[in-house]
């Protein structure tokens, strides 16, 4: 295998490995905080693919306008559609804007996605901490069927595509940045920028557990939650937070997935089996390992998918994470980066 | 009666009478009435009923009696599918080889996983199982192609081996058979309005359903079930009075998958056709749904509901808005629209909605599944009563809490 295919594999690992980094960290701060598994994550991925599209069509609200120098075949005068974002801002400014309307949903969807996560949290998984994790996994899940279907009412079963701005279109031949001949590790300019999107996320996470008072008592209350509560603090309404800022990286995580997948209803389900999988995997409450094993899992995937390793073993690039995962969970009790004594069983 | 103690025979009773007669239960409204949709005794979904119930009834002595929840057990059912569909090509199109082997591979190979799968407990054991069978979802649709037909599935073609079967006359097409009587075989009755459609597929479902049912009852009342019921609520007590968990834990799971394998193997009797859709995560979903709804740990929780959310899928399913306008007709014009457009979204193709809605109410206040609901309905009417007859002696009798 040469040098160049090595790497193209391993950059194209990192844009899937990038989302399941991201929903498996959420998932991990909610159970790191809370102690609540919740198989409502991949829904509120799903919610923040469909906030794109939600302002995407915002932006394009248009009205009728019938355009005088243009006409149809038959002669009458062309009826155009024209969004209010051009009356506002002008042509040019207006169609930048809904050409960018994917990045704006960044901003759109972080207040959207607090709400979304501690409306769920103080509505219905408050109630479930003293719960065993069956009875979580349970109402989450019938959560997560909810949330899907009241999805599927407003925007219709199909697959809505949604374009990333113009200028990231087309792909990045970065090979030839480090010498090798081109064409041979090209890459698409978007996800080039999911990666980046998502180590800036983790980063900031991670920066504010680390570095903030309120990242700092966070992380006591995930030590002790007892002792600090008798400290006075109302560590209950920080993890309420917390939760709430696990669903928007969940929901920015599907924001910005938006043009590399087309949203639609179920995608939720199809990422959370394979997060859920990643959090056993890294370690159940482990922030890190949630991370790493994101990343590890989506480039061994890119692996198993190449051809050579497909004529060695047929099929492997659809089983390899589910594989990988029954090897960790039989032989490391607590994954790769587990906490010791949090779920050992 | 067959080792069942007064209660238990009771309930069996009711069982088979309710199995017995589906066809008419089922068919409460006559058939040119305007309720008519609401009918649930054609065969179709009758046979659904059955199979599903014993698929439900297996799951539960697994996660009712051992408290561990599989995530994967959708598998089994698509494993006894493609084993009996092989069976109708290769030997014969009579189901009883068909049935046989895919309980016996369904059997096997849920002996490997829940073997490895119950190294781990709690979560873990639930993706473990959720792993294996998304593995087994997977390399159906890419590896074993040759085996499983890929996205096409499995059917009996008319140039398959069946090597006991007759050649087939010209122009005929593989029926499924219990030695000559077709499982599509049906017998209309008709009565005044209504329409009792009597299937000969049914009741051979029903009568492998009333089998596994009156196994799961002597399974529940058995030592062995009392020592599942001693894992569930503490496994590690069991372990420190020095017995071995695993084999009874072991042996739950492997005679769920053997109901899986059953209940797949009856679906490819009835409709002749297996596919990898059966083995994604969500139909193993479906069945906890089923389990929980109706009532896990109770005997006939889980048929009713498997029933519930089979009737769900096909009845609800298919009301519209025009059915919908319909029913509030004698209302003014304006409230009509109003109350179609509040029902809308939970009928039709949003009925998921009506069950995830339903699921979560049942998890949240009923953990006992429909079940504790009745229970708790006849338990108030039987207090009133009491309560009548003799309060203050009752009231003397409790001490103060």
């Amino acid at each position: 295998m040469e040098l160049s295919e090595f790497i193209a594999q391993i950059v194209n690992g990192l844009d899937k490995g990038s989302a399941y980094a991201l929903i498996a960290l959420g998932l991990s701060l909610i159970f790191g905080t809370l102690g609540v598994v919740n198989f409502a994550h991949g829904a509120l991925f799903m919610i923040g693919a469909f906030c794109a599209v939600t302002l995407n069509r915002i932006l394009t609200w248009s009205h009728v306008v019938i355009d005088e120098t243009k006409t149809d075949f038959l002669g009458n005068p062309l009826k155009v559609n024209v969004p209010y974002v051009n009356d506002w801002f002008g042509v040019e400014t207006g169609a930048a804007i809904i050409d960018w309307s994917v990045p704006l949903a960044i901003v759109f969807s972080i207040p959207v996605m607090i709400l979304v996560g501690i409306i769920m949290e103080r509505g219905l998984i408050k109630h479930f901490y003293k719960r065993p994790h069956a009875d979580q996994i349970l109402v989450t899940f019938g959560l997560a069927i909810v949330l899907q279907e009241i999805i599927k009412f407003f925007y219709g079963a199909n697959p809505i595509p949604i374009g990333a701005p113009a200028a990231f279109a087309g792909s990045f031949d970065f090979g030839t940045m480090f010498g090798f001949d081109p064409n041979t590790i090209i890459y698409p300019y978007w996800r080039i920028i999911y990666f980046f999107f998502a180590a800036l996320i983790i980063g900031a996470v991670f920066a504010f557990l680390q570095f903030t008072t309120f990242g700092m008592v966070v992380r006591a209350g995930m030590a002790d939650r007892e002792t600090v509560g008798l400290l006075g603090i109302n560590i209950d309404k920080r993890f309420t937070l917390m939760f709430g800022i696990a669903a928007a990286v969940a929901g920015l995580a599907g924001v910005m997935y938006a043009p590399i997948n087309a949203p639609n209803y179920h995608m939720g389900m199809d990422f959370l089996v394979l997060s859920f999988v990643v959090v056993v995997v890294g370690g159940m409450g482990s922030l890190p390992g949630a991370v790493a094993a994101g990343f590890l899992l989506g480039i061994l995937e890119s692996f198993a998918s190449m051809d050579t390793v497909l004529q060695v073993i047929p099929g492997i690039n659809q089983v390899v994470i589910y594989l990988v995962a029954i090897i960790v969970i039989l032989t490391m009790p607590r994954g790769l980066m587990g906490r010791k004594g949090v779920m050992e069983e | 009666m067959f080792g069942l103690n007064k209660k238990d025979t009771r309930l069996m009773w009711i069982v088979i009478t309710m199995v017995v007669f589906a066809p008419f239960i089922l068919n409460p409204f006559p058939e040119t009435s305007g309720m008519a949709q609401f009918n649930a005794g054609y065969p179709d979904l009758m046979q659904r009923f059955v199979i599903f119930g014993i698929f439900a009834i297996g799951f539960n002595i697994l996660f009712g009696l051992t408290g561990y929840l599989s995530f994967g057990h959708a598998a089994f059912l698509g494993i006894g599918s493609y084993a009996a569909i092989w069976m109708m090509k290769l030997l014969t199109m009579n189901v009883i080889p068909a049935i046989i082997v895919s309980i016996v591979v369904a059997g096997l190979i849920s002996l490997v996983i829940g073997w490895i799968s119950l190294r781990r407990s709690g979560i873990y054991f639930s993706i473990l199982t959720l792993c294996f069978a998304m593995m087994a979802y997977a390399l159906a649709y890419s590896v074993l192609t040759p085996i499983t037909g890929g996205e096409t599935g499995l059917q009996p073609k008319l140039n398959d081996p069946r090597i006991f079967d007759a050649p087939l006359a010209a122009g005929a097409s593989p029926k499924a058979n219990l030695f000559g009587l077709q499982m599509g075989a049906t017998y209309e009755l008709k009565l005044g309005g209504w329409l009792f459609v009597i299937n000969a597929g049914y009741y051979i479902a029903g009568l492998l359903m009333l089998a596994a049912f009156y196994l799961s009852i002597r399974i529940f009342r058995s030592p062995f079930g009392m020592m599942l019921r001693a894992v569930k609520s503490n496994q590690q007590r069991v372990n420190y009075t020095g017995l071995n968990s695993k084999p009874y834990t072991l042996a739950a799971f492997v005679i769920s998958g053997m109901y899986a394998g059953l209940a797949g193997g009856l679906l490819v009797a009835m409709d002749t056709q297996a596919g990898a859709e059966r083995m994604f995560w969500t139909a193993s979903g479906e069945v906890v749904l089923m389990t929980i709804l109706g009532g896990v740990g109770t005997l006939i929780g889980p048929v009713l509901g498997a029933g519930f959310i089979k009737y769900m899928e096909n009845i609800v399913s298919k009301i519209n808005s025009k059915v919908l306008h319909e029913w509030f007709a004698f209302l003014p014009d304006g409230m009509e629209d109003f109350l179609v457009a509040v029902f809308y979204p939970f009928v039709g193709k949003g009925w998921h909605l009506t069950l995830g809605l339903l699921f979560m109410m049942i998890v949240i206040f009923l953990p006992g599944g429909l079940m504790e609901g009745g229970q708790k309905i006849a338990d108030k009417f039987r207090n009133k009563k009491k309560n009548d007859k003799d309060d203050s002696a009752q009231a003397a009798a409790t001490p103060a809490e």
